[in-house]
């Protein structure tokens, strides 16, 4: 279970690697990608996804 | 060793070997007069430390640069007119960055800078995001900046929505100047504005949303008031949404202690990609903006000399060399000459006073005419407070209204460069005069006989030969000239003109 990030709509603004609670996001080579080893889905955590809440882009951190 | 050689704008009596001068002001009491002279009622405490902000003050803009780091990235706000995706670097509107850079870039860029623009006075975070926001990173910035260059000014831009958390640190690190989005006093504007905000690891939208934004706004504006901090606001005037409205907003940011007031106009074409342009939002029309800014003047003080600049930009107001500093171009180890810095701060205080005096001069002898006359006069400048630039080079002119009132700077337009090329001439200069539409008079540093020709036919007049004067200097003579009965300079805007 884990979420991930469709690079074409991703304006690399950097809020998700910034809210994630699991530091599972991080800048690699072209642009932002979710770690799914240490993706939680921010269960335990908080109400939503944190990632897909702070995404300025509609539908870019969506479940993998 | 020569000194190195600074010059202010590029006024030919400016040169750095000058004699000193005799004081400035009158009377000898200068710091008070300064405050008063420049700033009509601010105090000599205040002027003190808005003298080198080019934003802040409007004749610090003539002299001094201020740079943008574009180190925080991300947003915690929706605002429908932004899109930070896209980026063109013919544009110019906040938001836009061609490159985002880690702190330690920033800092090796502003070192990069510092040491060739003499003129840098401030370097602020606006963005592309929030830098209340993205917090972390414009701390380490600053800590950087400022470990650097201690006489440095920090500024910051912000949506408001994270600043009260970090006013405290806000003062701590000694930044004097912090800027505030403020589009609405009330939700129901707002939910126009700002499709979401996230806000305590929650999104939330629509008036809701906007409710949160709106008081976090007025908190943080009130807690940088009781700590002295200067608060610029600035507003984006969306007609149709909250034109009228900012009426509203203006008397609530005066009532907390806000400092200056900037409205701006929405810039939105559908290329940018916002929901504003893509909805196909207009923008407003200058005349519609002066109109707004007319109806504001008195409460707060209003900005008038604003340019809407990128979230990248670097030099002076209405000069942007961003293109000169591309990061590759920056060596890692960038060695900070402050000689030139220091040599350019010098110049500037004698220079200034002479400004002053000038302007001082100019303004009372205006008013002593007593005449119901009034003149639009567009100036094309490079800095210094002087005439001294090209017609054909002008990317943008100063317009100041003269009456009973004094001299005054009320706005700039934008014109494209004449002289660029000899394509399309005729075409660029149609298009400066529907620029110069309710303009009297054109000043520059030195202008064709054949746009002077067609701008007499549309009824500007234009002239060079003040050339290299204070601007106040040459309104004051030319408005005596057409007002109080004495002859202007002899090459003035005689009628062989
Ligand atoms: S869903 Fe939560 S844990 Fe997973 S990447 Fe997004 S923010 Fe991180
Ligand atoms: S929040 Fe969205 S746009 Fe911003 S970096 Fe993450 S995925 Fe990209
Ligand atoms: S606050 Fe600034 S960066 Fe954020 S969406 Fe609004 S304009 Fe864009
Ligand atoms: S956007 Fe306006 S306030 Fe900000 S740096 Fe440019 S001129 Fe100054």
């Amino acid at each position: 279970m884990a979420f991930k990030i469709i690079v074409s709509q991703c304006t690399q603004c950097g809020a998700c690697e910034f809210e994630c609670p699991s530091d599972a996001i991080s800048f690699k080579g072209e642009g932002y990608v979710v770690d799914s080893k240490k993706c939680t889905e921010c269960k335990g955590e908080f109400d939503t996804q944190q990632c897909a809440s702070v995404c300025p882009m509609p539908k870019t951190c969506v479940p993998a | 060793m020569s000194e190195p050689e600074i010059k202010v704008g590029t006024s030919s009596s400016a040169s750095f070997h000058r004699a000193p001068m005799a004081p400035a002001m009158p009377g000898g009491r200068a710091s008070s007069s300064y405050g008063l002279s420049v700033t009509d009622d601010i105090d000599a405490r205040i002027w003190e430390r808005i003298k080198d902000h080019p934003c802040f003050s409007e004749q610090a803009h003539h002299y001094f640069a201020r740079m943008h780091v574009a180190v925080a990235p991300a947003c915690n706000i929706q605002c429908n007119y932004c899109n930070r995706k896209y980026d063109c670097t013919n544009e110019s509107r906040p938001g836009v960055a061609s490159v985002k850079l880690t702190p330690d870039q920033a800092v090796r860029k502003v070192l990069a800078v510092a040491s060739k623009v003499p003129e840098l006075s401030v370097v602020g975070v606006a963005g592309p995001g929030d830098a209340c926001y993205d917090w972390r990173k414009t701390v380490a910035t600053f800590e950087g900046v400022a470990r650097e260059i201690p006489d440095i000014r920090l500024c910051i831009s912000t949506n408001g929505l994270a600043l009260p958390d970090h006013v405290d640190e806000l003062a701590d690190m000694n930044v004097d100047h912090v800027t505030i989005t403020i589009n609405m006093v009330d939700p129901e504007v707002g939910a126009k504005i700002y499709p979401w905000i996230l806000h305590g690891h929650r999104r939330y939208t629509g008036i809701e949303g906007a409710r949160i934004l709106h008081e976090r706004q007025m908190l943080g504006l009130e807690m940088l008031t009781k700590r002295g901090i200067l608060t610029k606001i600035n507003s984006v005037m969306i007609p149709g949404v909250n034109d009228t409205h900012l009426v509203e907003v203006n008397r609530w940011i005066r009532d907390r202690g806000a400092f200056m007031h900037n409205v701006v106009p929405l810039i939105s074409k559908p290329s940018h990609g916002t929901y504003y342009g893509l909805t196909g939002q207009r923008c407003p029309e200058p005349f519609e903006l002066k109109a707004l800014q007319d109806c504001l003047d008195g409460n707060v003080k209003l900005m008038r000399h604003c340019q809407q600049c990128r979230a990248d930009a670097i030099g002076l107001l209405g000069d942007d060399r961003e293109r000169e500093f591309a990061l590759d171009q920056i060596s890692t180890r960038v060695k900070f000459d402050t000689r030139k810095r220091e040599a350019y701060r010098k110049l500037v205080q004698h220079e200034r006073g002479d400004q002053l005096a000038a302007k001082l001069d100019a303004n009372k002898a205006v008013r002593s005419l007593g005449s119901s006359g009034t003149l639009a006069v567009a100036v094309a400048t490079k800095g210094g407070g002087r005439i001294n630039e090209h017609f054909g080079q002008a990317r943008e002119l100063q317009v100041y209204a003269v009456s009973r009132k004094g001299i005054n700077l009320v706005g700039h337009r934008k014109v494209e460069q004449y002289c660029l090329g000899g394509l399309g001439e005729k075409a660029t200069l149609d298009h400066t005069i529907v620029a110069l539409d309710g303009i009297d008079i054109l000043l520059s540093s030195k202008i064709g006989d054949c746009p002077k020709k067609r701008l007499a036919e549309t009824g500007v007049r234009a002239s060079d030969a003040f050339s290299y004067s204070y601007i106040e200097t040459a309104i004051g003579a030319l408005y005596a000239a057409e007002f109080g009965g004495k002859p202007a300079m002899p090459t003035a805007l005689g009628p062989s003109n």
